[in-house]
């Protein structure tokens, strides 16, 4: 039942790069290779501007590769249609802005989009299957409140409950533990574990070594437009690589209980 | 109008939404300087649906009165107020912004620029109704096609080419009245951009029902995607929805109606901004509810702004500025008590 996404040699130029001062003409990255697997986590680390985002947005099929491919269960993601492709792979962005003040409800429904026609609207199913994933968040009392209304912890349950409604086997997160407080990122990770360990392939993009250890699976360090590392956390993110992609020193170290950790060389020791 | 607010029951609150427009309809039909007691309307109306159920005993005047000056601008309220309410509606779903009126894409301005010329070319009434509803839609396939032609941020500059395209033919209209002859032509040029139904015939009616009706079907059909276009374009892809299809669907209907509403109108602001706002107090922001409930609202507006503007004062006010005269105050007074439904 798992579903594997690959990129293949993938590229991405803005359009009309060359003459874009933000680029200089160059890829943002090329020639990646990656591949999720189901009952995997892949993380993306990488500094500020790197492409993590981007990359993530090619493998959802919402940028083209400028070369290369990405393939979804083998075949290329150009030749899915859009509602045939969201039915497998679902995507969560970075800061979902909610401009209207829609219910919890209302958002986990969205997330039926791809299973209706173009005129359909949800029904009874719908709404069971929506609720249900509220539920699973442990966020069906916020069913009738506000989207805009509710915590930024409250809001990534939400998020995850729409996620759970569209009923992928792919999952792509762009820093779902970036606008959170520690407990909520703890929670999240927690989850996201749960549900590559349920048969979903996850790709997400962090800014935490700590959390690519504790997602475990694989993980790839993106830097100046390629992969600098790539394989299992532990021995693909080494404090050279991680050094050498931040440009601060850090050191890793095992705590017994809590996995390996990442933390900055202060030198006040 | 207010009281719907405080209305919690989903049903009872339907229920309001689809007699209110009726009430509305029945009260404007009786309202008015020429007398006509509910009882001959009904006759009247009747006779009109099954000749020859009843006897008579009205008199043609009346019967004129009624059906072919008194109905044509009732009915024709109605679906310009709903039609422009659902649009604006619409179009606050999509571009993500509840300050987009229905007019944002050029329409009124290209439609200006139309009436204006058939009133130049002397092309009468029905002439630039057709002129004024084909440029109307021109602007905003010029504010569509420009907008194509950049593939990012497709929401904002569709906004931008409207703006464009709206300032085009807005000085080309200046123009125009710049040219007018100033005692003949250009008061006419004047009144017709201030709005107003005064000079609403079943002829003119009759052009109008089928575009709006129609725009107003497919935006109802489609409003349950809409939602998804308002979280904006990446998410909404990511969702299944393909946004351009739906975006140009949304479009489209829009504009049917508004360039048919305001090619017999005149332009009537106010109306797709605001009741789109007061919608959203009463239903929320989900367009499931929303467009219905902005459809029955823009009607009802309407109809009781155009009671106002022809019993007021023997001469007709202007239903542009009433619009905004009366709609401005209450929709303060609105604005400090309801919730806005928007963050």
């Amino acid at each position: 039942m798992g579903v594997t996404l690959e990129a293949r040699g993938a590229s991405y130029a803005y359009p009309g790069a060359g003459t874009g001062a933000r680029t200089g003409g160059k890829p943002v990255f090329s020639g990646l290779d990656l591949a999720a697997v189901p009952g995997e986590v892949f993380s993306i680390l990488g500094p500020n501007g790197a492409g993590k985002s981007t990359l993530l947005a090619c493998l959802a099929g919402l940028r083209p590769v400028s070369a290369g491919k990405i393939l979804l269960a083998g075949r290329d993601l150009t030749s899915y249609p859009r509602a045939e492709a969201a039915r497998i792979m679902a995507f969560a962005p970075q800061a979902h802005q909610a401009v209207f003040a829609f219910t919890a409800l209302d958002v986990v429904l969205m997330g039926r989009a791809p299973h209706l026609g173009l005129f359909a609207s949800p029904g009874r199913k719908d709404r069971d299957i929506a609720h249900e994933a509220l539920a699973a968040m442990g966020v069906d009392h916020l069913a009738d409140t506000p989207y805009t209304e509710t915590s930024g912890g409250q809001r990534q349950l939400i998020l995850f409950a729409r996620i759970l409604a569209q009923k992928p086997r792919i999952l792509l997160l762009d820093e779902p533990t970036s606008h959170l407080d520690f407990g909520n990122q703890i929670q999240t990770l927690v989850l996201i574990r749960k549900l590559a360990d349920q048969g979903m392939a996850v790709i997400m993009t962090t800014h935490f070594p700590g959390h690519a250890f504790f997602a475990d699976g694989r993980a790839a360090i993106l830097s100046g437009g390629r992969f600098t590392a790539t394989g299992r956390p532990r021995e693909a993110l080494t404090e050279k690589a991680l050094s050498a992609a931040y440009g601060v020193a850090v050191r890793l170290a095992d705590v017994p209980g809590c996995g390996r950790i990442c933390a900055p060389l202060t030198g006040d020791m | 109008m207010a009281g719907l607010i405080g209305v919690q029951s989903g049903r009872l609150r339907a229920a309001l939404l689809i007699l209110a427009p009726l009430a509305c309809c029945a009260l404007s039909l009786l309202h008015g300087r020429f007398p006509v007691d509910p009882g001959t309307a009904a006759s009247i109306l009747l006779d009109q649906a099954v000749p020859g159920l009843v006897t008579a005993n009205w008199s043609p005047i009346t019967r004129a009165a009624l059906l072919d000056v008194r109905l044509p601008r009732i009915l024709g309220a109605a679906l310009i107020g709903g039609g422009l309410a659902i649009s604006g509606a619409s179009f606050q779903t999509m571009f993500r912004n509840p300050l987009v009126s229905p007019f944002i894409l050029g329409v009124a301005s290209g439609a200006g620029f139309g009436a204006a010329l058939g009133i130049l070319l002397s092309a009468g009434a029905l002439g630039a109704q057709f002129l004024a509803f084909a440029f109307g839609a021109l602007a905003v396939l010029l504010s569509y096609a420009m907008a194509r032609v950049y593939k990012t941020a497709p929401a904002l500059v569709l906004v931008l080419s409207g703006v464009i395209v709206g300032a085009f033919f807005s000085s080309l209209l200046s123009l125009l009245k710049y040219v007018a002859d100033p005692f003949d032509k250009l008061p006419v040029i004047v009144y017709w951009l201030m709005g107003s139904l005064a000079s609403m015939t079943n002829a003119k009616l009759v052009l109008i029902v089928p575009p709006i009706l129609i725009g107003a079907g497919a935006l109802l059909s489609v409003r349950w995607r809409m939602n998804a276009l308002s979280l904006g374009d990446d998410e909404a892809r990511s969702l299944g929805v393909d946004t351009t299809k739906l975006r140009l669907l949304t479009v489209g209907a829009a504009t049917l109606i508004t360039a048919a509403a305001v090619s017999v109108s005149g332009i009537i602001g106010w109306v797709g901004l605001v009741i789109p706002h007061l919608a959203r107090m009463i239903v929320g922001p989900d367009s499931r509810k929303l467009l219905p409930a902005s459809l029955s609202l823009g009607a009802c507006y309407l109809l009781l702004i155009d009671d106002a503007a022809r019993s007021i004062t023997s001469a007709e006010i202007p239903l542009g500025i009433l619009t905004g005269v009366i709609g401005a105050p209450v929709f303060a007074l609105l604005l400090r008590k309801g919730r806005l439904g928007w963050a």
